[in-house]
């Protein structure tokens, strides 16, 4: 009996000290090479199923006007301090030139006359950032689609990669996303909000919106659209300023 | 392999096959309990842990579709890098860092999610939710509820025979938490991702709204953390050797009768 106590009593403080040394630990194993590798699994498998049960056509909801926030409030970068930008914004944008190149076989540089002109599409809807807020507003913008199409965008493309005109401490945003997002037909590089033409804290003269992503997934200030064979030349090679920053998640559906 | 059947270990003294009695040791937690229980108790930890960094990052809470700062919260914490609403040893990792909280919730997701799927399954093939967990019909009656309300305020506790089963109490919260409060956080958690939103809109309709589903995860959390502080207690009280031992080795030994 004596013999059976002392196996649970050493079982027991095992357990409880294996907790301790766990919670103490958990900074050093987010740090850890083998935990990077375990979430970065983690994460293509959230991404992989995400994409099984997401239907590539699937639509972010889309809300009514009465369902819009009152206030919209602005996050990350609300003036980029670049010094062309600021010349852009004094004259208006009248300029200004929208770059869509790299893996395409007709480079285009259109101004936001010409982008305003184009096609567009209206979409009342949620933006969920990763802090936990959400926000409904109202953009109108031409369909990413349309620009891919019209650049001609080659069969070795895989990413299409926004290079922004705002910067933190020095380095440019960029983001990226994939095929699958960039012709879903609710991704629109925007130039209206909520009827008006889009304010600077929100990314005039374009921002992208990509639904069914969160926040910074949808860069402000877009200068540069690059379509790209893979990642690996982008900053650190995660895809993203944040990505590559912060380590926050480069499929951001969740 | 097949569901393994509690098969009932008694030390017997002198007269063979008798019911137990307080003092006997008998089996009493299958292995796939054993084994879901020790890896909830670590995944359970880390997705609350995680969760409240998370949460650090924006503390308010809000009804509806949408909610930032401009927007009436029903619960409205102070939080700075300096003084987060949950403090860093609360929190997994202990200092601000939102990309890294989210790594440990959704890979740990995964343990929720799936182990606790099969052990749902697993335990309604080995019967033992609807041996074990389900209520009889004469445990319903609120006399019966009211007189083990009344006991466990008294900290009395079933003894001897009697203890071989789950009390009322017991059922009740075992059977919230799996069949309430899991299935809850899980799907809250669901609705808050854009991309599962666009693939299953009836989420946000069901919930009220991103926001609202935003809210309920936080409460199902708080409630689950509820429940952990009183089962520890009541592990404490009720003896705590042979109540971690037994979820270690299944065996169990009857509290003895009060003389």
């Amino acid at each position: 009996m004596i013999e059976r106590i002392t196996r649970r009593r050493l079982i027991a403080s095992l357990g409880a000290g294996a907790g301790g040394l766990l919670l103490s630990g958990c900074d050093k194993i987010t740090r850890s090479s083998a935990f990077q590798s375990a979430q970065s699994s983690a994460q293509d498998l959230t991404m992989g199923a995400q994409r099984l049960v997401i239907d590539r056509g699937a639509l972010a909801r889309e809300y009514d006007s009465a369902d819009m926030s009152p206030i919209f409030r602005t996050n990350g970068n609300s003036m980029p301090a670049s010094a062309a930008y600021r010349a852009h914004l004094g004259s208006g944008f009248a300029d200004w030139r929208l770059v869509v190149d790299g893996l395409v076989s007709r480079p285009l540089s259109l101004s936001l006359d010409r982008i305003r002109r184009l096609p567009a599409r209206t979409q009342i809807t949620r933006h969920d950032c990763v802090e936990g807020w959400s926000a409904i507003g109202k953009w109108t913008g031409v369909p990413l689609r349309l620009l891919l199409e019209g650049s001609g965008l080659r069969s070795e493309a895989r990413y299409i990669v926004f290079h922004c005109a705002d910067d933190f401490g020095g380095i440019p945003y960029y983001e990226s996303i994939d095929l699958v997002d960039a012709f879903h037909p609710q991704t629109i590089l925007a130039w209206g909000m909520n009827d008006q033409m889009l304010p600077v804290g929100h990314g005039a003269p374009l921002r992208l919106r990509v639904e069914r992503q969160l926040g910074y997934k949808h860069a402000k200030f877009v200068m540069r659209v690059e379509a790209v064979a893979s990642l690996a030349g982008l900053g650190l090679g995660k895809g993203g300023y944040w990505e590559d920053r912060s380590g926050y998640q480069w499929y951001a559906g969740i | 392999m097949t569901p393994d059947a509690p098969e009932e270990e008694v030390e017997v003294e002198e007269t063979a096959p008798s019911e137990p009695r307080g003092g006997d040791i008998v089996y009493r937690h299958r292995r796939s309990t054993r084994i879901w229980h020790w890896l909830n108790a670590l995944t359970v930890f880390v997705m609350l842990m995680s969760g409240m960094m998370i949460f650090n990052a924006h503390p308010r809470l809000y009804w509806g579709e949408y909610g930032a700062n401009a927007d009436h919260a029903w619960l409205a914490l102070e939080s700075s890098r300096a003084a987060p609403a949950f403090p860093g040893w609360m929190t997994i990792p202990t200092s601000y860092n939102l990309a890294g909280a989210r790594s440990w919730h959704f890979l740990f997701a995964w343990l929720l999610v799936v182990p606790g799927l099969l052990y749902g399954l697993w335990s309604f093939l080995n019967r033992h939710i609807q041996r074990d967990l389900a209520p009889r019909r004469e445990e319903l009656a609120p006399r019966h509820i009211w007189r083990d309300v009344r006991d466990h305020a008294r900290l009395r506790f079933p003894t001897g025979e009697a203890a071989r089963r789950y009390n009322i109490l017991q059922k009740a919260s075992y059977l919230g938490i799996l069949f309430l409060l899991l299935p809850l956080v899980v799907l809250t958690g669901l609705t808050m991702s854009p991309g599962l939103d666009a693939a299953w809109p009836w989420l946000l309709d069901l919930f009220g709204g991103r926001q609202s589903a935003r809210s309920i995860h936080f409460i199902a959390a708080a409630l689950i953390a509820a429940f952990i502080l009183v089962h520890l207690v009541m592990v404490v009280l009720a003896g705590p050797i042979n109540e971690i031992g037994s979820m270690i080795t299944g065996r169990y030994r009857l509290p003895k009768e009060k003389p």
